[in-house]
């Protein structure tokens, strides 16, 4: 019983964080049909901000995790620059299989930059612990704070960006876009400024998946987005990409799945079992746990 | 031309509006004037180039030849969601509602320009986002009364009957708070209790509103009735304009919708 509440738990934990990296793919993929590969690179962004500014953080006597802020502005600016510099002018001219190949150069792109920086490099850093080390014990139940924490904020995050596109005039403008361009702009809706804005939100969240991350397994290397990209990525196709409720699912469903293969079944099939799930799922309901199978329409 | 000069500013003209795509001329010449409180009929047979009007005058279409000015401002280049700005609303002769929205949202939706908190109030909630919310929850309100929507407000658009529909456009197109409203065949594939229904709701706007309309319509009993003055365009040229009983006995319309 108790390695199934613990299994449970380090399941949340992982299915929080790939909800948040699953809600950045599936917000840019529900606003203009294009599945933005260089989302998982946009965590390894955020952890470099986020260990860069650890120093400036402890100088100022702040906690350690306030980091997150500026490593959101650093993430937010790099999705929406790479908007503005790739996406958006081959949106413009061409397919969208060019739009998906720029998706993948950028992703490469930005590997690549960061190990050619020198303060980067392809050495893994390894970075200060972001969370305090106590825990709490529930029975025999041990709970450490960077869980809980994890958890909260994954919850806290997600139900305030329901609220934020359910309840706020930027969030009705991003549905409408992402239902109907056209119509959006006839009714004085910047469709431009709106995709703009959901690559800023996407990337943000991308920024505090990375601390949920580092607070995990404390090593930042380049190429640390490609994995937990790919499994964030599995979670937004499972629930129904473009659908958000469908990404937090999805996400929380392969954290699960990934927790539970690696304490009952094996360690080393973990991620072999979240892409078999996929496969079934998919097999099942080709539109996702939370999509209509009808068209493309979301 | 019968047309009555004013003193005033047209809230909507144009001049010399043409457009070509490749070698076709698809619209030549476009000339109206459109005042306050106006309300003016399109009309022509199927292709005449009506629509292709109504996306030059919200910037969806570039025209090629001509300007069109609003309150005697020139729009030249500006995109869509500018003219909206500038005060141009319009529906679709095809639904083209956010379907998968409430019907309010839909509405709240096409308010989007004219609410001022940014996104900084929106994550944190302060007064100015609730205030702003609560105002624009009570306009959308106050419109979907007009089309007699208020009690389907929480609806799913795509739920809504094909009148009702249709009439969700109209109070969507008003919450962008236009100074001249272009409705693109309002009654196509309504019943005549429909119609009606139409008819009045379109009164019921100009008394509440006073505003400019521009009417695409086909039902040639409505536009009778309700047309100040009617446009006929055929082939892209403008063949009649005139008052609704010189538009019902001039040869030329009847040649082009009956043929010589």
């Amino acid at each position: 019983m108790t390695t199934f509440i613990q299994t449970l738990i380090v399941g949340l934990r992982l299915g929080s964080m790939y909800a948040l990296v699953a809600l950045g793919y599936t917000m840019v993929y529900g606003i203009i049909r294009l599945l933005n590969f260089a989302h998982g690179d946009f965590i390894m962004v955020g952890g470099y901000a986020i260990i860069f500014s650890v120093p400036a953080v402890k100088a100022m006597g702040l906690p350690i995790w306030v980091a997150v802020f500026p490593a959101i502005i650093v993430c937010a600016l790099v999705g929406m620059g790479t908007e503005l510099v790739a996406y958006r002018p081959v949106r413009k001219n061409g397919t969208a299989m060019s739009a998906l190949i720029t998706a993948i150069a950028m992703s490469l792109f930005l590997e690549n930059l960061a190990q050619a920086i020198p303060a980067i490099g392809p050495n893994p850093k390894v970075a200060t612990q972001i969370f305090p080390s106590s825990g709490i014990k529930i029975g025999k139940v041990t709970l450490d704070s960077s869980t809980i924490l994890t958890i909260i904020i994954g919850l806290a995050v997600m139900l305030g960006l329901y609220f934020f596109i359910q309840k706020t005039k930027i969030g009705r403008a991003m549905r409408c876009v992402s239902e109907d361009k056209e119509a959006a702009t006839l009714m004085g809706i910047n469709v431009n400024r709106t995709i703009l804005i959901t690559f800023g939100i996407g990337s943000g969240l991308a920024a505090v998946a990375s601390l949920m991350y580092i607070s995990a397994y404390p090593k930042v290397f380049t190429t640390l987005g490609v994995m937990l990209g790919l499994k964030a990525f599995v979670a937004a196709v499972l629930g129904g990409i473009g659908i958000i409720p469908g990404a937090m699912l999805g996400g929380i469903v392969i954290g699960l799945v990934e927790s539970f293969t690696m304490s009952y079944i094996s360690s080393s099939l973990s991620d072999a079992f979240v892409f078999l799930i996929l496969i079934v799922v998919l097999l099942i309901k080709p539109a996702g746990l939370l999509g209509k199978n009808v068209g493309e329409k979301v | 031309m019968t047309e009555k000069e004013r003193n005033e500013t047209p809230v909507l003209e144009t001049r010399g509006l043409g457009i070509s795509f490749g070698g076709l001329q698809a619209v030549s010449d476009f000339d109206i004037k459109i005042y306050k409180g106006e309300l003016i009929g399109l009309i022509g047979p199927n292709g005449a180039g009506k629509t292709t009007v109504f996306n030059m005058l919200t910037g969806v279409y570039k025209p090629t030849e001509g300007t069109v000015y609003l309150d005697g401002n020139a729009l030249n280049g500006k995109k869509p969601y500018e003219f909206v700005s500038a005060g141009v609303a319009r529906t679709f002769q095809n639904i083209r509602l956010f379907k998968d929205m409430s019907v309010i949202d839909n509405v709240k939706a096409a308010c989007t320009k004219d609410i001022t908190y940014n996104l900084f109030d929106a994550t944190f909630q302060t007064k100015k986002y609730w205030e702003a919310e609560q105002a624009v929850e009570d306009r959308a309100h106050e419109l979907l009364k007009i089309v007699n929507l208020d009690d389907k407000a929480s609806w799913k658009a795509s739920n809504l009957p094909y009148g009702a529909q249709r009439k969700l456009e109209i109070a969507r197109a008003l919450g962008t708070n236009m100074k001249i409203l272009l409705l693109d065949e309002p009654a196509a594939g309504m019943n005549p209790t429909e119609t009606d229904e139409l008819l009045s709701c379109i009164n019921t706007i100009r008394e509440k509103f006073g505003i400019a309309i521009l009417l695409i319509e086909h039902d040639m009993s409505l536009v009778m009735k309700v047309c100040e003055r009617i446009k006929v365009i055929d082939y892209g040229q403008t063949i009649a304009y005139g008052l609704p009983e010189e538009i019902a006995n001039d040869k030329r319309v009847i040649a082009a919708y009956l043929g010589t």
